[in-house]
């Protein structure tokens, strides 16, 4: 017997209707629009990030959803994932990382051209995870920068995109001036970079 | 004549007699040890009488007993028959002070990566290897992680609550 044809019957009540996104806040009139330098480099930084995935393990298959067209990350401008760390915005460390590999993340962080963002994603690159172990390291943020974490054992693709809205907040939030400022070189200095 | 545990047992007591003893035979594998001086001319004879013909090595490994006061570390040699298909497994026994060991990379080609594995892990230094450095573990490490003196967590990790693992 064939299997019956299911359609989706139940109606699903629109919480809000879909609009276009605001844009910065500026000065409009006939034909010109006004705004913050910052704010439309932000604008164009956050929605066109490049992400690399840096897969080792159980959360790089994760990934793989995120990017694939049910999760669908090119619908955040990224769909263009490189491997070449210097056409990369944003490093997306997805694993355990061993203590033998942490130099190579350290370099394909160091490969990569300001301005560079970091995401952490699953126990494993946030803090060790389960492997509270002699040969693996105890989070990335030992060796380079973090700017957004993400929980989760591996954490759920919604919980990726989620992430990645956050970093796209930062991106577009961030000042012209941050990545010349004396509390990032702090910060790079702290790290034993440059 | 298919090859026996029996067999395997003759031959080698004809060879050297009472300098192969702990005879057992657990799960049915043959498991006998010798002194470690003579680890190397045990496997040759193994790998070169006609009827033993062990001539594939499975895996070499050791085993660190704490409790064992100058037999600290033990290095076990798998070997297999493959033309019989059996198997048998093989002990030497040593000090922690002095962890040296004949190298049986000359007999077996698989032995070079295996005691590269075990020096690593456990510090056992064998005599000959052409090239015994660290192969899974970051170059940097100054300690044998697998003896059992060292702890197996990580200890530059500030943020275990040992109550939460009920320790104190």
């Amino acid at each position: 017997m064939a299997r019956p044809v299911q359609y989706n019957l139940t109606n699903k009540k629109v919480e809000a209707p879909i609009a276009l996104d605001k844009g910065p806040e500026g000065f409009s009139g006939e034909g010109f629009f006004a705004t913050k330098l910052n704010d439309v480099v932000g604008l164009a930084r956050k929605n066109s990030i490049w992400p690399l995935p840096f897969a080792t393990s159980c959360c790089g298959i994760e990934f793989m959803a995120l990017m694939a067209s049910h999760y669908d990350l090119a619908r955040f401008g990224s769909e263009r994932v490189s491997f070449s760390p210097r056409q990369c915005d944003l490093l997306m460390v997805m694993g355990t990382i061993a203590k033998k590999m942490a130099p190579i993340v350290k370099q394909v962080y160091l490969q990569m051209a300001e301005p560079r963002w970091v995401l952490a994603m699953g126990a494993c690159a946030s803090s060790g995870g389960i492997f509270d172990s002699y040969a693996v390291l105890q989070g990335i943020d030992q060796i380079i920068p973090v700017d957004v974490y993400v929980p989760g054992c591996p954490p759920r693709p919604e919980a990726v995109l989620d992430g990645f809205m956050k970093v796209q907040d930062l991106v577009g939030k961030e000042s012209l001036r941050r990545r010349n400022s004396e509390r990032y070189k702090e910060l790079m200095n702290s790290y034993g970079i440059q | 004549m298919a090859l026996s545990n029996e067999i395997i047992r003759q031959h080698l007591t004809e060879k050297f007699g009472e300098e192969i003893y702990n005879w057992e035979e657990p799960y049915g594998m043959l498991t006998f040890t010798a002194h470690k001086d003579l680890n190397l001319k045990v496997l040759q004879f193994l790998f070169d009488d006609t009827y033993l013909q062990f001539r594939f090595l499975t895996d070499l490994c050791a085993v660190h007993y704490p409790e064992k006061k100058g037999e600290e570390i033990a290095v076990v040699y798998h070997l297999h028959n493959l033309v019989d298909n059996i198997r048998i497994r093989f002990k030497v026994f040593t000090g922690i002070e002095k962890p040296d060991f004949f190298s049986a990379t000359a007999l077996y080609a698989a032995a070079n990566w295996m005691e590269r594995e075990t020096y690593d892990f456990y510090g056992v230094n064998f005599i000959g290897h052409p090239n015994l450095v660290r192969i899974l573990n970051a170059d940097e490490m100054d300690y044998f992680p697998m003896r059992r003196e060292y702890p197996l967590e990580e200890q530059t990790r500030v943020d275990k609550d040992d109550e939460m693992f009920g320790r104190d």
